[in-house]
C-alpha cells in the first residue's frame, strides 16, 4: 500500500466548507483521512507549511492541438504545462486533425494522456462532424470513449437546428453543449475587439453584439430544449448578463470566463503596438466589459475559470496582427493570473477561488474530482499565496511560448500537483 | 498661438502622427517648406543624403506614394532601392519579419514601408536598426500624406489654427483620416469628419474631431473639403448599396460645395473615382488644390528623410 503524508497544508475545500490547517493522508491514490494531526509511520511525508491544498484545478477549456498540430502542443506537452499551472485535469477541444468527431479519435487522445500519465485528459467531442456546423457528430460513441462534453469550438455552432437538436439530444447522457458564441457575418474580418482602440489602431473591429447575438440565440434554445448550455469564454458585458437573467429564470445554462479577459483589455494591443500575443478569440474587450465579467466571477454568475490555452508557434505568432492566428496559451499562469487578481485584489474570499477552478468545473463536466472528501480521488493542488515569481516563457511546459503575460511579477504560485495520489509536479521553494 | 517647432524629431522612425508632439509637427512642416524651394532649382538636387540608402518597400500597389519618395530621395542624393511585394520572395511565402532582416543585413539607413496590414512598420522599427518610414499601413496610418495635407493647408492660409477642415467618405477603411485627423486637431484646427454612418468606425471622435452623417451639414462654412477615396475593393456589399447612391448622397459636387466658405481649398488624396466621391467639375475646378497636395508630398518626404538622418538648420545649403 502506498501512503503519502501532506503535513500542515491549509486545506481550502470548498465541497466540506473545510478551510483550516489539516494534515492529509493518501492512500493507494484516494484520500484517506483529513485531520488537525496525523501519524505518518510508514508514509512518505510531504511538508506543506505556508501552502494551501486544495483539491485538483480543473480547466474545463485547453486545446492540446494532438492529433495533427504537434509543432504547437501534444497531449504530453499539454499535460505536463497543466501539471505545472497547478492543474490535475484538462478537457480538451475538439478542433484537432482529425478532429474529434468519432469514437477512434477520442480513444487516441486518451491512451496519448495516458501514455503521459500527467494531468487527467478530459476530451470532450465535437457537435457537428469536421466542424462542419451541419451534421451532427456520433455523439454517443464518443461518450461512451470518454468524452465529457460536446463542442465545435473554434467556431459557433452556426446552424441553430443542429444547436437546438444537440441540446436536446445531450441530456441522453446529461453533458453539456459548449459554444463558442460568435456570430461570423457579425465577425467579418475582424481581428480584435470593436472599439476607440480599435478605430486609432486601424484594425478591424469584432463587436459585442457579435457574442451576444449568438448567446441570446442559444439561451433561448436551452429554455426550448432544457438540454444544458456552457458559454465558453464569455467575454461581454452583454453576455454575462443574459446567462445572469437566464439562470433567475431557470434555464440549465453555465459560463466561464478566462483569466487573460479578466487581468487585459483591448488597450493591451495599444500598448504592445500591435503584439500578437494580445490577439485572440474572442478579443480583449474594452473596461466596462471586463468590469461586467469581474463582476460577474464576484456574484456568482460565472461557474468556472478556464484558460482557452490555445497554443501555436512561434513563427505564426510572428505575423502582422492581422494574419496571425487567434489565441494564447494559459495553463502556466492562470493560477497566479487569478489568484493576484481576484483574491489579492478583489479580497475573494479563498474557498470561492478554489471553487471556481475545481468544485464547479468537476461539477459542469460531471468529474470525479473537485472534492478532497475521504474516499475521492487524490487529485490536489498545493500553492503558495505568497511567492512571487516573474513570468518566464522559457519556463514553461508548453511546447509553445504565445502568453500576454510574459514578464508579469504574480503571486500565488503552485507549488506541488498530486494526481491519483502521485506527485505529478514539485516546484522547488526558496 | 503658434507652436514651436521642436529642435529635432526624438523617434528613430517615423511610424505615424500619434506618436509625434505639436513641435515635431511644427519642425516637419517648417522643413518641408523649406525644402519645396529645391524644387525650384535647375539643378533639383541636393546633397544632405549622399551615401545613404533608401529601401522602398511596397507591399501594397502605390504608384503616387511610391514615386513621391523616390523623387524625394533622389533630390536628396539618396540611394533608393526599390522592392515591390509582387516581384519578391513574399510570394514564396516569407515573412515580413525574413524580408526585413534579409534586407537590414544589406545595410540599409531607411526603409520607407507600404503594408495592406496596420501594424507592420510598427514591427519593423522594433526590430530593426534602420528608420522606418510609414508610408501607409493597412487603415491605420499614412503620416507623410497628413503632412502634405497640412503642408497645403498651410501654404494657402498661413496657418491651420482654426481652420475648420470638413474630411467626408470611407471612415472605416482609410488610414488618410485617421493621420489627418490626429494631426489637424494637434494643430489647433477644427476637423469634422463625415460619410455614410455605416462606414463610421465607433469613437473615431476621440481622435480629435466631430462627426457628421449628412455632408451638407459636415461642408456647412468649412474652410477646407477633404474628399476621400471610397476603397471599392475593401468593400463588402453590406456597407452601402450602389456607387450610383453613394454618388446621390456623399459626393462633393458643385452645388454641395457652395455651401462651404466661398474660398473653401477641396482636396483628395488620390487616386479619386470620378463620378463617385467627387464630381470632376469640382476636381478640376479653381478651388481645387489636389495636384498642389502631389507637388508638396515630394517636399514633406524630402523633409521626414532629412530629420530623421538628424538634419537640423539649413537644409538646403550646398
Amino acid at each position: 500500500m502506498s501512503r503519502l503524508l501532506i503535513r500542515h497544508a491549509r486545506v481550502v475545500d470548498p465541497s466540506q466548507r473545510l478551510d483550516e490547517g489539516r494534515d492529509i493522508l493518501i492512500e493507494d491514490g484516494v484520500i484517506a483521512r483529513i485531520a488537525e494531526r496525523i501519524d505518518g509511520k510508514g508514509a512518505e511525508v510531504l511538508d506543506a507549511a505556508g501552502l494551501v491544498a486544495a483539491p485538483g484545478f480543473i480547466d474545463v477549456h485547453v486545446h492540446l492541438r494532438e492529433p495533427g498540430f504537434e509543432y504547437k502542443e501534444t497531449v504530453a506537452s499539454g499535460s505536463a504545462a497543466a501539471v505545472a499551472g497547478g492543474f490535475t485535469a484538462v478537457c480538451c477541444m475538439a478542433n484537432t486533425d482529425p478532429v474529434n468527431d468519432n469514437a477512434a479519435v477520442t480513444e487516441f487522445i486518451r491512451k496519448r494522456a495516458s501514455e503521459a500519465g500527467l494531468a487527467r485528459v478530459y476530451p470532450i467531442g465535437a457537435v457537428s462532424k469536421g466542424l462542419d456546423g451541419e451534421e451532427m457528430a456520433e455523439i454517443g460513441e464518443m461518450v461512451r470513449a470518454g468524452a465529457v462534453a460536446v463542442s465545435d469550438d473554434g467556431r459557433p455552432v452556426k446552424n441553430a437546428q443542429l444547436m437546438r437538436r444537440a441540446l436536446e439530444y445531450t441530456r441522453l447522457f446529461d453533458i453539456p453543449v459548449i459554444d463558442h458564441c460568435e456570430d461570423h457575418d457579425l465577425v467579418a474580418k475582424g481581428v480584435m475587439h470593436e472599439g476607440p482602440v480599435s478605430t486609432r489602431l486601424g484594425l478591424r473591429g469584432i463587436s459585442a453584439a457579435s457574442e451576444d447575438v449568438m448567446v441570446a440565440r442559444d439561451l433561448i434554445l436551452a429554455e426550448l430544449t432544457g438540454g444544458r448550455l456552457h458559454v465558453a469564454h464569455a467575454s461581454t458585458l452583454g453576455a454575462i448578463s443574459r446567462v445572469r437573467n437566464g439562470k433567475a429564470r431557470g434555464i440549465a445554462v453555465t459560463c466561464e470566463v478566462t483569466p487573460h479577459h479578466l487581468a487585459l483589455t483591448d488597450q493591451a494591443v495599444a500598448d504592445t503596438e500591435y503584439d500578437t500575443n494580445t490577439k485572440m478569440n474572442p478579443p480583449l474587450r474594452s473596461d466596462e466589459h471586463s468590469a461586467a465579467l469581474l463582476d460577474g466571477v464576484l456574484d456568482g454568475t460565472v461557474d468556472c475559470l478556464a484558460t482557452d490555452h490555445a497554443p501555436h508557434h512561434a513563427d505564426e505568432k510572428a505575423l502582422e496582427f492581422d494574419q496571425a492566428p487567434f489565441g494564447v496559451i494559459g495553463l502556466e499562469t492562470a493560477l497566479p493570473v487569478t489568484y493576484d487578481l481576484l483574491v489579492r485584489g478583489k479580497k475573494m474570499p479563498l474557498s470561492r477561488f478554489v471553487a471556481l477552478w475545481s468544485t464547479n468545473p468537476a461539477r459542469i463536466m460531471r468529474l470525479p474530482g473537485g472534492t478532497l472528501k475521504v474516499g475521492s480521488p487524490a487529485d490536489l493542488t498545493l500553492f503558495d499565496p505568497e511567492a512571487r515569481r516573474t513570468v518566464d516563457p522559457d519556463s514553461f511546459r508548453s511546447a509553445s511560448r504565445n502568453t500576454p503575460f510574459a514578464g508579469r511579477k504574480l503571486r500565488g504560485w503552485p507549488f506541488m500537483t498530486i494526481v491519483g495520489g502521485k506527485v505529478a509536479f514539485r516546484r522547488e521553494r526558496r | 498661438m503658434p507652436v514651436a517647432p521642436a529642435t529635432g524629431l526624438r523617434g528613430k522612425d517615423l511610424v505615424g502622427i500619434d506618436p509625434l508632439s505639436a513641435g515635431e509637427i511644427q519642425l516637419l512642416l517648417d522643413t518641408a517648406e523649406q525644402m519645396r524651394e529645391v524644387a525650384e532649382r535647375p539643378i533639383k538636387k541636393v546633397p544632405a543624403l549622399r551615401g545613404k540608402t533608401v529601401v522602398n518597400l511596397f507591399f501594397e500597389p502605390s504608384t503616387r506614394t511610391r514615386f513621391s519618395f523616390e523623387v524625394a530621395e533622389k533630390r536628396l542624393s539618396a540611394d533608393s532601392l526599390n522592392f515591390a511585394a509582387s516581384a519578391s520572395s513574399v510570394e514564396k511565402g516569407e515573412t515580413l519579419i525574413d524580408t526585413a532582416r534579409n534586407l537590414e543585413a544589406m545595410q540599409p539607413d531607411f526603409i520607407v514601408i507600404r503594408h495592406r496590414y496596420a501594424g507592420a512598420p510598427h514591427r519593423l522599427a522594433r526590430i530593426l536598426k534602420a528608420s522606418v518610414i510609414n508610408a501607409g499601413d493597412g487603415a491605420h496610418e499614412h503620416p507623410t500624406q497628413a503632412l502634405l495635407d497640412a503642408l497645403t493647408i498651410r501654404l494657402h492660409r498661413g496657418t491651420l489654427e482654426g481652420q475648420v477642415v470638413a474630411i467626408f467618405g470611407d471612415l472605416q477603411f482609410s488610414r488618410v483620416v485617421r493621420s489627418n485627423v490626429l494631426l489637424l486637431s494637434r494643430m489647433g484646427a477644427k476637423v469634422r469628419v463625415g460619410g455614410p454612418p455605416s462606414l463610421v468606425p465607433p469613437g473615431i471622435e476621440q481622435l480629435g474631431c466631430e462627426v457628421y452623417h449628412r455632408m451638407e451639414d459636415a461642408i456647412a462654412g468649412a474652410d477646407v473639403v477633404m474628399m476621400l477615396r471610397i476603397q471599392l475593393e475593401r468593400q463588402s456589399r453590406v456597407n452601402f448599396p450602389t456607387v450610383r447612391e453613394y454618388y446621390d448622397f456623399f459626393a462633393l459636387t458643385p452645388e454641395r460645395l457652395k455651401l462651404a466658405r466661398k474660398d473653401c481649398l477641396v482636396m483628395h488624396p488620390g487616386p479619386m473615382n470620378r463620378g463617385v466621391e467627387i464630381d470632376s467639375r469640382v476636381a478640376d475646378g479653381p478651388q481645387s488644390v489636389i495636384l498642389e497636395q502631389v507637388t508638396n508630398g515630394v517636399a514633406v518626404r524630402m523633409a521626414v528623410l532629412y530629420l530623421l538622418a538628424g538634419g537640423h538648420g539649413e537644409p538646403v545649403a550646398d
